[in-house]
């Protein structure tokens, strides 16, 4: 697996390689079993109905299994957990054939709002932001996400054609984005870097185009492009990606 | 001049009728078997060719169309999973030997088991004529998920082919449930304790048919409605595609198609390999000269695997969206369905312990069966984690798993029951030599084929991509993707075997029969 860069693959990689840990000496266990007691054909003697032996086999599984679906719930509690602090950074996300468009409040960390009928492809007005709105006025559309580090990051997607899925492979976790469904989540970034944002559910023929990044770069960075203009803010993003 | 004999309704062969009514028109459960067997033979040769192009289509990404390869992915699916994988171990071999292992002369309605054949194979016509279509692409775009809105919205006419097919095809997989089940419940002086275990999962993957293809018809009859009487059942208001905002649909919900599809398509898995189960614990038993270890456990562990089946499809939307806490009782329960799997695992291993071996093709597909299932049920027990599935869904290691647990493992109980009851079927035995090369080379390319798969799946490669070029995490993996395709080509023509065995068998016995 591509190196964890989120205090969520921390907790998933450990449920991750416990996981299989017990699938690989079963594998191998059965797997030998079925080698063994082929190569050590005998003359048939048949073996008696035990029923004790079978329950024993049931309570052992059920154990093990029920183990595994326990400790793995530590993993899916870490990832829908709500973050418990207000230092948050919010991000719109608003996905659509082929492409993610990414809002971000700007300084005075008020979204605008959007509306489907302002839409305009043409003046890359990609999810229809009200741009007369006061609010709005220093808001941000981007196809890059940039994100700080070391914070926790909250994203709200939504998709205003077909179903997407948002998937950044170190994150360890995708969250489909079904239309008319508007879904957060949020993990908190550990390492800084370039990463591949892709889609990860089947939303039309050129669904494998479907890219975009993932920039984690410093809070002070950070701050530094929410002052820019949306041109600036082009621009910069652009150089940090080559 | 010989009495003329009527095809009579109980499904007796009849001994001098014109070969349209013997072999065509026919009510005899056994031709009926055969019916469905060959058309199963024939959706399969096709899945096995479109699985090659898509296989080839990502090594050189520029050969087709990213749309032509997707329809390809959707039809491959559809085949496999409908036409090869629900029709041949129920329809096919459960028609000819489900009767006969209760002592029935017949199935219990006869003119509606030759109904459900030609409803089948109407439906079966009705997909392929997709083929045909407009753009070169060969019917849906959609995956045999087919979710919405991108099915509603964004696909083709080669979707309405695919929901009037599979509409079709419910209504006759419906038909031939009631029709095992009444024959099951009619028959007299069995001993329920003391049925064969292929009888037992027959009856029960004919339980889960009758409770679920209901409910897919009901979703397919939806989403033809959305598609083409501007009904909302799965879309919802304020869609912008395609450069223009969609006032047809308002207020529904896409979510609610998964529901419906995966409380279907989750118990077909079961439906898929029930029979197969049944199949494998038959040969071993009579491969090793021992009765099957624990058969109490056996038929326990078939109606739980069957019950806990129908209760855990949530697992397939883990990411979607749906309740978390709803997602932690899903996820408890796909764990749970493990305990029966490895009941039946544990049987299987107890009754292979100092039997007596003969390793007869049929008992080496069984054991291909039980290696494939086991390898490909545990990867299950990463995916049904909500948490780890958060990053294994939608990629190949999804891909890797379903194809072994009910894909392989399934198709090796079909060579397992062609080989063992070609003798019942036809008068004599499929060459052994031919045999055991076909499941030689077929093991080892599952196995080639899919082991490969975990591994890009945990490097994050997305499913459903006919071109990984685009990004830059994927290239290395491009060796793995060369291999896994040569295997893939290795593997399909080495099916080619199993064929001409088949076809050559049945040849030799029919000429030595006429001497």
């Amino acid at each position: 697996m591509p190196r964890s860069i989120s205090d969520f693959g921390a907790t998933f990689d450990r449920q991750f390689y416990l996981t299989m840990f017990v699938i690989g000496v079963a594998f191998v266990a059965v797997q030998c079993c079925l080698g063994i007691f082929i190569w050590r054909s005998s003359e048939g003697k048949i073996t008696k109905d035990n029923l004790r032996v079978e329950i024993v086999w049931v309570l052992f599984t059920a154990v093990v299994f029920l183990m595994l679906a326990l400790l793995g719930q530590r993993v899916w509690a870490k990832l829908i957990s709500k973050p418990n602090t207000e230092n948050v950074f919010k991000v719109e996300v608003t996905a659509q054939q082929f492409q993610w468009n990414f809002h971000y409040a700007g300084i005075d960390h008020l979204f605008g709002t959007t509306k489907t009928e302002l839409i305009n492809d043409a003046e890359t007005n990609y999810i229809g932001l009200d741009r007369n709105e006061e609010k709005a006025k220093d808001d941000i559309l981007s196809s890059v996400l940039v994100v700080p580090v070391n914070r926790v990051v909250e994203l709200t997607m939504k998709s205003h054609d077909v179903t997407h899925s948002f998937w950044v492979a170190p994150l360890r976790f995708k969250q489909d984005i079904v239309p008319g469904v508007t879904t957060k989540i949020s993990f908190k970034p550990t390492q800084t870097g370039k990463y591949e944002i892709a889609c990860a559910e089947l939303c039309g023929a050129q669904h494998y185009k479907m890219k975009s990044y993932l920039l984690v770069v410093s809070e002070d960075e950070v701050n530094k492009l929410m002052q820019l203009s949306q041109d600036e803010f082009q621009t910069t993003v652009t150089t940090l990606l080559r | 001049m010989p009495e003329k004999e009527r095809t009579t309704d109980n499904g007796q062969r009849t001994t001098d009728d014109s070969f349209v009514r013997r072999y065509i028109f026919t009510t005899d459960h056994k031709i009926i078997a055969f019916q469905y067997l060959c058309l199963s033979l024939f959706a399969v040769v096709i899945a096995i060719v479109l699985s090659v192009l898509m296989r080839l289509q990502l090594v050189w990404s520029d050969s087709v169309q990213p749309d032509v390869y997707l329809s390809a992915m959707t039809m491959h699916g559809t085949l496999m999973i409908f036409f090869v994988l629900t029709i041949a171990p129920q329809s096919g071999f459960g028609n000819y030997f489900f009767p006969l292992q209760i002592g029935a002369e017949g199935m219990a309605h006869p003119r509606l088991n030759a109904l459900s054949f030609w409803i089948i194979f109407l439906s079966l016509l009705i997909l392929l004529s997709s083929f045909s279509n407009e753009n070169n692409v060969i019917g849906s775009i959609s995956g045999w998920t087919a979710y919405p809105p991108l099915s509603v919205l964004g696909d083709g006419k080669g979707l309405d082919n695919w929901l009037i097919s599979l509409s079709i095809f419910c209504v006759g997989a419906l038909l031939n449930a009631v029709n095992f089940i009444s024959t099951f419940l009619r028959s007299r002086n069995i001993e329920l304790m003391e049925l064969p275990l292929t009888v037992w999962s027959w009856f029960t993957a004919s339980v889960l048919s009758l409770v679920v293809f209901p409910v897919l018809l009901s979703a397919l009859v939806l989403l033809f409605l959305d598609r083409n009487a501007q009904t909302s059942f799965f879309i919802p208001s304020n869609i912008y595609i395609g450069g223009q905002i969609i006032e047809s649909h308002k207020d529904g919900s896409p979510l609610l198609w998964q529901h419906l599809f995966w409380f279907f398509g989750h118990p077909e898995v079961y439906i898929v390999i029930l029979p197969g189960m049944g199949i494998t614990s038959h040969i071993l038993s009579v491969f090793t000269g021992k009765p099957i270890f624990n058969y109490k456990s056996m038929v326990l562990a078939t109606v739980a695997i069957a019950f806990l089946g129908l209760v855990l499809w949530g697992h397939h939307m883990f990411t979607s969206g749906l309740n978390p806490n709803l997602s932690i009782a899903f996820s408890v329960l796909t764990l749970t369905i493990a305990v029966p799997s490895a009941v039946k695992t544990f049987n299987w291993l107890a009754t292979l312990w100092r039997g007596k071996i003969e390793l007869k093709t049929p008992m080496l597909y069984s054991i291909g069966f039980v290696s494939l299932f086991v390898t490909g049920g545990l990867t299950g027990l990463v995916l049904g984690q909500s948490g780890l599935d958060s990053a294994m869904h939608d990629t190949y290691f999804v891909v890797a798993h379903f194809h072994l647990v009910m894909g392989a493992s399934a198709v090796f109980a079909l060579f397992a029951a062609m080989s063992f009851w070609f003798p019942d079927m036809f008068g004599g035995e499929m060459n052994e030599r031919l045999g055991k090369i076909h499941f030689f080379i077929t093991f080892a390319g599952v196995y080639a084929m899919f082991v490969p798969m975990h591994a890009m799946g945990m490097v994050g490669m997305p499913r459903r991509y006919s071109s990984f070029e685009e990004f830059e995490y994927l290239k290395d993996l491009q060796t793995l993707v060369k291999f896994v395709t040569i295997a893939a080509v290795v593997t399909a023509t080495a099916q080619s075997l199993f064929f001409i065995n088949l076809i050559w068998s049945v040849y030799r016995i029919k000429r030595k029969n006429k001497k």
